[in-house]
């Protein structure tokens, strides 16, 4: 069992690397854009912590705290948004491209949705025991590809863990503006079993999470979570057109980083912080130094 | 019984389903003892049934699917029941599937083959009969390949032969283009074929699997007056509009057909039209922004100076038509073919 100090561990590294990311992004440190997952860090650290070790993840645009959830390195996630040679990928993906490891993940809402049931459909056959989660959020029932995906999945029995970040918005569209019905009753309509959690407290979310990948491991079947929850920061850079009053409150109430930090011991708190914060700033700044991406083939000529 | 493009394709599908476990093939109504719409899976999941998947009707989940498959080690292989549906895998082609290796810095293998049967001239209206690899040929990170009804002594690689081969050996997507008609054609043997000298090449001499090109002429002729460039199913006018134009004419052509039409690689077009200084490209696809255009430009980019006379065969700008009378004004004819060459030998003289 996972202690609640290295979950804080976990969430803070996440908390401390996008801030970064949104401060340094004024200073024109970063091209292209990004998506952060401010406030949903609970999310990523609860669900991926309750993976094993050759399990799968397949995400989305607002894939940082996923990767740094897995332990993706942080030197190369700065430098891939920097466009530098020692990015994840070299530079070529940038902040929504990513692939490490397991994880993957792709900018266009959905389309990883039927990739995703492809490779457990893989895992199943090759009988890895290897469970698939895809990250989706709200916005993404939109589109079409995703129930082709979810058919398949149940039909097929593939190990697939659907994880739903619901934070009740899609860019700056409120969801119960563009969704009829509800999020749940689409996945059960396929026959695949729902959990609904509205929290952001990282520990619990992980229970639940870890009841989900048992029953996946001894079915073979898809299940998905339900994970509410609220986003803090801007869709991407600064686009936020919501009340900043209410904005206000949802943070005092609903911050993974301080309701795990209120059940810990205030001095082991303020030692991770010191400590993380040293570790956030020294990639960053080695990121900076480091070289621009290139094209090796030859191409310039 | 002949062998045919069809019963090569079949053969081809079995035999990478025995050599490698790792194949699956996925599609809609590919199961016996209906064996696909145009029964190129005959037979295959009896022999299989394990690896070989009935789908819903869902081209783009599957194209999805199948993408997930292959980045996982497995090597899928998807039918598209008409090529007209392609269109609905068009994000996960160019958004996902073409997109993985490169962006990922090269760290993945994406090995998958998708089959779409294209094509016209059986009156199956605007939605049944296009030719809509063009569409594709642009996408940096897909393969597109045609197979043609041509074998010679060197490769020995009917379409089975290249399709099984591509199955078991690409690390990358690969879009497969059969033609409905093609299906029915007898694959041509080097000895059925006394008029003609067939020669082949590998396109890329690095590159596993092999992708020939073939270079034909009339046996036995003076030095070919226009350069003939076809693929797929126009393959097979080509090679009736080039017979007919040297016994009736005394008008030579010499033919090349490359079996990967993407990545463009057009050095054979190239050493030939350096010597003709006239060319035809033949397809069965729209004219405008077709597989012709971006050949002639590769063609007189690579030969600065040379005057070079062109025309494309290809179908007419417009959507293709059931009625029979109309079908064949729009879809390119041998008479098309014909008429082409013609012009361009002409011209000037
Ligand atoms: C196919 C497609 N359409 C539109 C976009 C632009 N876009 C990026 S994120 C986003 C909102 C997605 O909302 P949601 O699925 O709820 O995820 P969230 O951003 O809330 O995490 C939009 C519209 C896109 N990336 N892909
Ligand atoms: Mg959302």
């Amino acid at each position: 069992m996972m202690d609640e100090l290295a979950l804080f561990r976990a969430i803070y590294r996440i908390r401390r690397f996008e801030e970064t990311v949104l401060e340094e992004f004024k200073r024109g440190v970063f091209s292209g854009t990004t998506h952060t997952s401010l406030g949903q860090e609970a999310n990523a650290v609860g669900v991926i912590t309750a993976l094993r070790e050759d399990d799968i993840i397949v995400t989305n645009h607002r894939c940082h705290g996923h990767y740094l959830a897995y332990g993706g390195d942080m030197r190369a996630l700065f430098a891939e948004m920097m466009g530098r040679a020692t990015g994840v990928c070299g530079g070529r993906g940038g902040s929504q491209h990513i692939h490490w490891r397991n994880l993957y993940s792709n900018g266009v809402q959905g389309g990883i949705v039927p990739i995703a049931a492809g490779m457990a459909f893989a895992e199943k056959q090759k009988m890895s025991g290897a469970v698939v989660t895809v990250f989706i959020g709200d916005g993404t029932f939109g589109e079409g590809i995703i129930y082709e995906a979810f058919n398949m999945a149940r039909l097929w029995e593939l190990p697939l863990l659907i994880v739903v970040e619901n934070n009740h918005i899609a860019q700056t569209t409120p969801t119960s503006l563009v969704l009829a019905g509800s999020l749940a009753s689409r996945l059960r309509a396929f026959d695949i079993p729902v959990a609904e959690l509205d929290s952001s407290d990282a520990s619990e979310i992980r229970v639940v999470a870890e009841k989900s990948t048992a029953f996946i491991r001894e079915t073979s079947r898809p299940a998905a979570l339900i994970l509410n929850t609220v986003r803090f920061g801007p869709h991407s850079k600064g686009d936020d057109t919501r009340a900043e009053e209410e904005m206000r409150l949802l943070k005092l109430t609903r911050d993974p980083v301080r309701i795990l930090a209120e059940r810990l011991p205030l001095e082991q708190v303020s030692a991770v912080r010191d400590e993380i914060n040293h570790w956030v700033a020294q990639a960053f700044s080695l990121a900076l130094a480091d070289p621009e991406a290139g094209l090796e083939d030859g191409l310039d000529e | 019984m002949n062998k045919t493009v069809l019963s090569s394709l079949n053969a081809g599908l079995l035999d990478a389903l025995s050599q490698d476990e790792r194949v699956y093939l996925l599609g809609e109504d590919i199961l016996d003892p209906y064996g696909g719409s145009f029964k190129v899976t005959k037979g295959c999941s009896s022999a299989f049934p394990q690896r070989v998947i009935a789908t819903p009707i869902s081209e783009a989940g599957l194209a999805g699917l199948s993408a997930g498959m292959a980045l996982r080690g497995l090597r899928p292989v998807l039918e598209i029941m008409f090529g007209d549906f392609i269109t609905l895998t068009f994000d996960q082609l160019v958004n996902h599937i073409s997109k993985f290796r490169w962006m990922y810095n090269n760290t993945v293998n994406l090995p998958l083959v998708i089959r779409a049967p294209m094509g016209g001239r059986r009156g199956y209206g605007p939605t049944h009969s296009q030719t809509l690899e063009k569409l594709f040929m642009g996408v940096p990170g897909l393969t597109l390949v045609a197979p043609v009804n041509f074998v010679e002594d060197t490769l020995r690689q009917e379409p089975g032969n290249l399709l099984a081969s591509i199955i078991l050996q690409t690390s990358d997507p690969v879009l497969f283009i059969e033609n409905k008609l093609q299906y029915l054609l007898p694959i041509h043997q080097p000895q059925d074929l006394p008029d003609l000298e067939i020669s082949a090449f590998s396109v890329d001499k690095r590159s596993a699997p092999i992708f020939p090109v073939y270079k034909i002429k009339i046996a036995g002729a003076p030095a070919a007056r226009v350069t003939l460039t076809a693929y797929g199913y126009l393959a097979e006018l080509a090679r009736q509009a080039m017979l007919k134009l040297a016994y009736e004419e005394e008008l030579f052509c010499e033919l090349i057909l490359p079996t990967r039409l993407a990545p463009f690689d057009v050095a054979d077009v190239v050493e030939s039209v350096a010597r003709t200084g006239r060319m035809v490209s033949i397809e069965e696809g729209g004219l405008s922004l077709g597989w012709g255009a971006e050949v002639i430009a590769r063609v007189a980019e690579s030969l600065p100076g040379a005057q070079l006379i062109t025309r494309r065969v290809a179908a007419r700008d417009l959507p293709v038509p059931a009625a029979p009378s109309l079908e064949k004004r729009v879809l390119p004819q041998v008479e098309d073919i014909l008429r082409a060459v013609r012009k361009v030998a002409r011209y000037g003289k």
